[in-house]
């Protein structure tokens, strides 16, 4: 076991651990941001550095700093390490300049963008970002592009964090589209048009962190917030059929995995149930979803209290006025 | 207790003397006021043909813009739906297709937009919500109506027309029009 302290909070955690597994495992405010790295996909992370945080002590046998900023996604703890990052200015500053520089490129065009609402960009440019752009040059534009009958791509508002190419690579038996180009240039791309045609295909639609992969069979259908979120299981033999439903009224709109506090989905769902079932009567639902009261989601979705210490004193002062 | 006024009158039940008994002086002094009345300056309007001023940011009917190139500003984002706290709006998107780029202005628009009217309060939280300068409250006011199904407006009453376009510069503010005037900003453009 080492002994790691982030932000000035110890834990212990097991050998070949990152330093944002080792802050997850804290948790809390002090966790770093991440948009390119995801648990469930092995090889994910350092391309977008978000989760740059300041080593202050390296390790027990060298106390030295680390001379940069390092990615925590991809830089293991060592004994001893002291990690900084929301009680570091500077990384508090850089990370200010590294939501700039993942605008750069990106339209920022969310009222007509799917994602809104549950977007990973959003929330950090709404943490972390400037108010105002200073970038005036043109932007790169693509024409959106489907990925067969049920996805769809938007180049403009990808950040090439590679997550889709993994997700291609590891949950799908073949890997049929991949980032092309380099550098300013790079865009995610098909070999084949219309070929996405893998049972797991709609997972890269999940992982994306922002609105390039979105579902075609919600495209403009509606805003997540108007939709009301549930948690619905079936019995499918290629996934675990574990599901959140989005519903208005009693129409699904939108299916798709649960997602867990970080934004990664718990299981990887399979086509079938994300796109072709989307009668009611398909799905045994559970109940409503926990959404987090700051998400934009929770909005006009009322919950009855079932907390006693919660309810007891108000139903005495209710029977008190009658 | 004190009196707030020195206007109220003690009620009291005393005997009227002969003269207060005949009434006609008090008829007389009534009329007389009632006559006087008539050479003052009148504060009652004849609505509708007389109206009052509206100040220009009166919050009443609202309208959903056009850019100057005529193509619809609203995108179906659903904001003013959000932040609108009667809410009165509801909205369904589409599409834009080809063909239909001198209609809309972005890839997504309000194929309907309706707003109950008998809802709304006219706070004006929709017109600040919008981040593309879509919709307006206007001087205009809603009319009364006999149906409930009337006061729902939809976008044949709330678009307006190329050829009656309804000023809208005076509700925003300074730095609005300044921020505008920068065309390297697509949103300007
Ligand atoms: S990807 Fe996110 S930040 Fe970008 S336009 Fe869509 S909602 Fe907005
Ligand atoms: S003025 Fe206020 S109440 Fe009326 S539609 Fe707009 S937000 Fe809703
Ligand atoms: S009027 Fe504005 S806020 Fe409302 S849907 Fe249209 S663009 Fe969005
Ligand atoms: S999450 Fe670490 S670099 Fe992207």
């Amino acid at each position: 076991m080492l002994r790691v302290t982030i932000d000035n909070i110890t834990i212990e955690v097991e050998e070949g651990t990152t330093i944002l597994n080792a802050a997850r495992k804290i948790g809390g405010k002090i966790v770093p941001p991440a948009m390119c790295y995801y648990s469930k996909l092995k090889g994910s992370g350092g391309k977008c550095r978000t989760c740059l945080v300041k080593v202050a002590t390296t390790s027990e046998l060298d106390p030295r700093p680390l001379p940069k900023l390092v990615p925590s996604c991809s830089t293991l703890v060592q004994n001893g390490m002291h990690v900084q990052n929301i009680t570091s200015e500077q990384v508090l500053q850089e990370r200010k300049a590294i939501v700039e520089f993942l605008l750069i490129n990106h339209p920022l065009d969310c009222p007509v963008c799917d994602q809104a609402g549950e977007c990973d960009l959003q929330n950090l440019s709404y943490e972390h970002g400037l108010e105002e752009t200073r970038y005036e040059e043109e932007r790169r534009e693509f024409a959106p592009v489907n990925f067969g009958e049920k996805i769809k791509l938007h180049m403009n508002r990808c950040i090439l964090c590679y997550r889709c190419v993994y997700a291609a690579e590891q949950i799908t038996n073949e890997r049929v589209h991949g980032v092309l180009y380099r550098g300013d240039v790079a865009e995610i791309s098909t070999f084949v048009e219309n070929f996405i045609d893998n049972d797991f295909s709609g997972n890269i639609i999940d992982v994306c962190p922002v609105g390039a992969l979105t579902d075609r069979t919600f495209r403009f259908k509606n805003r997540v917030w108007f939709t009301k979120a549930m948690d619905a299981h079936r019995d499918c033999e290629k996934c675990s059929g574990k599901v959140v439903l989005w519903m208005f009224g009693d129409e699904i709109y939108r299916i798709t995995g649960r997602k867990d506090e970080y934004g990664e989905v718990e299981e990887f769902i399979c086509n079938d149930c994300r796109f072709e079932n989307k009668n009611v009567s398909d799905w045994i639902i559970e109940g409503l979803r926990k959404i987090k009261r700051s998400s934009v989601i929770s909005q006009n979705h009322y919950e009855k209290l079932t907390k006693q210490s919660i309810i007891k004193p108000i139903e005495g002062k209710m029977e008190q006025q009658e | 207790m004190s009196n707030l006024t020195n206007k109220s009158n003690i009620v009291s039940n005393k005997k009227m003397s002969i003269w207060e008994k005949m009434y006609l002086p008090a008829v007389v002094k009534g009329m007389y006021i009632t006559f006087s009345h008539l050479f003052k300056k009148k504060v009652t309007l004849q609505y509708p043909e007389q109206t009052k001023p509206f100040a220009e940011i009166y919050r009443g009917k609202h309208v959903l813009k056009r850019d100057d190139v005529g193509r619809e500003r609203c995108t179906a984002c659903g904001l003013c739906a959000l932040a609108c706290p009667a809410e009165a709006i509801t909205m369904i998107a589409a599409e834009k297709k080809n063909g239909e780029e001198h209609l809309y202005r972005e890839e997504k628009y309000a194929a309907t937009y309706e707003i109950n009217m008998l809802r709304c309060i006219f706070c004006g939280l929709c017109e600040e919500a919008c981040p593309k300068e879509a919709i307006f409250l206007t001087k205009e006011i809603v009319p009364s109506n006999f149906e409930r199904q009337d006061f729902i407006y939809g976008k044949d009453e709330l678009v307006e027309t190329m050829d009656n376009r309804i000023d809208i510069s005076k509700r925003q503010s300074a730095e609005v029009l300044e921020f505008k005037k920068n065309k390297n900003f697509k949103h300007n453009k």
